[in-house]
């Protein structure tokens, strides 16, 4: 054999056990999953009830994809305002400046911090700010996990779209200038509908990396298994019920939970391939 | 080449088939979290044995203190998961750990669905302290009656009238209560939850007993540890907690009125007091809401679970032996007294009996180990 057919073998292993890691495990999650969907059907999904009590056990993950939804969305809604405007100020209006490239390191900074750091810094400092603005009495809850997801989903958020916005071609903007237009206007009839697709796209992966985040949200969102009244309400997020709930579960209990694994794997398949269509959509 | 490539896609597919039969075994890994493995140079080199346990984070102060203190003594180094009761009667299923550490004891049903036989070893007991975090607040009076309501959302303000008519003097705070419980599966949870169905009906009727629970009210928070320091984090906060945490964190705790009509705090001898009454030949009893005068009324014996059969998983005589005199070493007289400076109740002599007893029913496929 020469070396481009190892070369190309090589490669073909490797990819195949990629696609046996990823069946394997959709495969594992959908097997385990079977017991609390022959019990409970599709009132799995949509109830409210999460009772472990031996004897009365019920199993509903409607309270934790409730939280789910809501923090992420939450998150996306603060953190968008504050990203836009940071990959405008970098790849726009302070482009290659030294400014832009200390604030551009920053923000990739964010990207670094290892999430149990994000929730101990939520449950020292953001906590009790909460509880002191009066939102709610214990500081804990949807919107306390909201604000950290939302600083830790700002730098994938920025990056990306960041790159997209100093990507748009000189010449647009050019012609765009040459008619008269003003910078404002230059950078909201121009840059940014060239740039759409991209923004569009980093803000939905920053949606998808909000999701599944574990750590931070576990540690200040109050872990209550009951569905949210409020934004200052506590609740709970499918993430952190598996992190909480795994070590002990084992029956009806241990299914429920793989169960709720196999729906958060299906919600975050979706937002990334609804991003991706995006992409293609308006590239 | 093709062929192959064609064996080898089916080897694993097969592979993968077989992993799915068991997919239980992918938990395995659970009580590695949390495990602290006590290390030092070890005086007497020869047994190169090693222990593990998960479980109670009840009873984790004791057993920390107590297996570096056998390390010393020993130089068998035994490592102990603070993993919650459910998650180490969930490893010793597994078969991973050399016991478990659990304030719930396996009801009937649970212990027909371990693989083996399993016996419980009663440690120590300990008081389920009712501890709150309130300004300027350092002793608050409680009945069951008020505490059920607390736990059940209907009192949700410090600033209520029942509270106050039961604390005369005490000045409360207009500040909502956040009611703080556990997050995984516990057995402080098993023994807190036990004293509440036996004092209230409708929290036996809409809650129920057991390791995690479907709450009414409150926020979640993992382990001991995690609700300690949740408490004392948070202005308004009440919940319950092993004695020597709120100890060790200086959180303030509450004299609860026992059955008998008089209000206690949770002291050795108060638990002690609970636990003199009756004890079956197993050891499985809980001693919460006792009728003795001077009782606290939610306390609970800490077990050690094990296998009555040692020899499983291709365990070696020796790694059984150690084990079994490990367990037999935390009943000794020496172990007893660490556990009352961590402010745990000794085990009464009788109980102590029980236990030595139950302990030499133990084997290693019919042979003895004690």
């Amino acid at each position: 054999m020469n070396s481009e057919k190892v070369t190309k073998n090589i490669l073909l292993v490797a990819s195949i056990i990629l696609i046996l890691l990823a069946t394997g495990m959709v495969l594992t999650l959908i097997s385990g999953s079977i017991p609390v969907f022959e019990k409970f059907g599709f009132q799995f999904i949509f109830s409210n009830k999460w009772n472990p009590t031996t004897g009365r056990e019920q199993y509903g993950a409607l309270p934790f994809i409730v939280g789910t939804v809501v923090t992420s969305i939450l998150a996306l809604i603060i953190c968008i305002p504050l990203a836009f405007s940071a990959s405008l100020f970098i790849g726009e209006y302070y482009k290659g400046k030294m400014v832009s490239k200390i604030i551009g390191t920053l923000v990739d900074l964010l990207a670094g911090i290892p999430s149990i750091v994000y929730g101990l810094w939520g449950f020292y400092f953001l906590r009790p700010l909460i509880v002191q603005l009066g939102f709610n009495a214990q500081g804990f809850g949807i919107f306390t996990s909201s604000v950290i997801l939302a600083i830790m989903i700002i730098p994938y958020a920025t990056s990306i779209s960041t790159e997209i916005i100093s990507l748009v071609p000189n010449h647009l903007k050019e012609a765009a200038y040459s008619l008269g237009a003003t910078r404002m206007e230059v950078i909201f009839y121009v840059t940014v509908p060239a740039a759409r697709s991209g923004i569009i796209a980093s803000y939905i992966l920053a949606l998808g990396r909000a999701l599944g985040e574990t750590m931070a949200v576990t540690m200040l969102i109050g872990n209550s298994n009951r569905i949210p009244h409020g934004i200052f309400d506590l609740g709970n997020t499918m993430a952190s019920v598996i992190a909480n709930q795994f070590g002990e579960a084992e029956g009806l209990k241990f299914s429920a939970l793989i169960a709720i694994a196999l729906l958060l794997f299906l919600i975050t398949g979706l937002i990334n391939g609804i991003g991706k269509l995006i992409i293609k959509k308006f590239a | 080449m093709k062929k192959l490539l064609l064996l080898m896609v089916v080897a694993a597919v097969g592979l993968m088939s077989c992993q799915n039969a068991n997919s239980t075994n992918s938990k395995k890994a659970t009580e590695a979290e949390n495990t602290s493995t006590v290390a030092s140079p070890n005086p007497n080199p020869a047994p190169s044995i090693s222990l593990s346990g998960a479980g109670s984070t009840f009873a984790g102060p004791l057993y920390k203190t107590a297996f570096s203190k056998y390390l010393k003594e020993t130089g068998i180094s035994v490592s102990y998961g603070l993993t919650g009761s459910g998650a180490g009667i969930r490893s010793l299923k597994d078969r991973v750990v050399d016991f478990c550490g659990s304030d719930a004891f396996l009801s009937n049903a649970d212990m027909a669905k371990m693989p083996g036989d399993v016996v419980h070893i009663p440690t120590c007991s300990g008081a389920v302290d009712i501890a709150f975090n309130l300004p300027g607040i350092a002793s608050l009076k409680l009945t069951p009656e008020v505490l059920t309501k607390i736990f059940m959302g209907k009192i949700n303000n410090w600033n209520n009238a029942e509270l106050k008519e039961l604390n005369p003097g005490v000045k409360f705070p207009h500040l909502a209560i956040s009611v703080v419980h556990r997050s995984d599966g516990s057995g402080t949870t098993s023994i807190f939850s036990d004293y509440m169905s036996k004092v209230s009906k409708a929290w036996k009727d809409q809650v129920g007993t057991g390791k995690s629970l479907n709450w009414p009210v409150g926020m979640g928070a993992k382990g001991n540890p995690g609700v300690a320091g949740t408490i004392s984090a948070t202005k308004g906060a009440i919940g319950y907690i092993g004695s020597d945490y709120a100890f060790a964190q200086k959180i303030s705790f509450a004299l609860l009125r026992n059955k008998a009509g008089n209000y206690i705090a949770p002291t050795i001898a108060a638990v002690s007091a609970a636990g003199k009454g009756e004890m079956p030949a197993d050891t499985r009893v809980m001693e919460t809401n006792s009728s003795a005068a001077d009782a606290y009324p939610i306390s609970g014996f800490t077990w050690i679970i094990i296998y009555k059969n040692q020899d499983y998983n291709g365990r070696s005589f020796a790694q059984a032996q150690a084990n079994l005199k490990l367990i037999d070493w935390l009943l000794d007289p020496q172990v007893q007294a660490i556990a009352k400076e961590l402010k745990y109740a000794p085990l009464p002599e009788k109980v102590v009996k029980l236990a030595k007893g139950i302990l030499r029913t133990v084997n290693y496929n019919g042979k003895p180990l004690l």
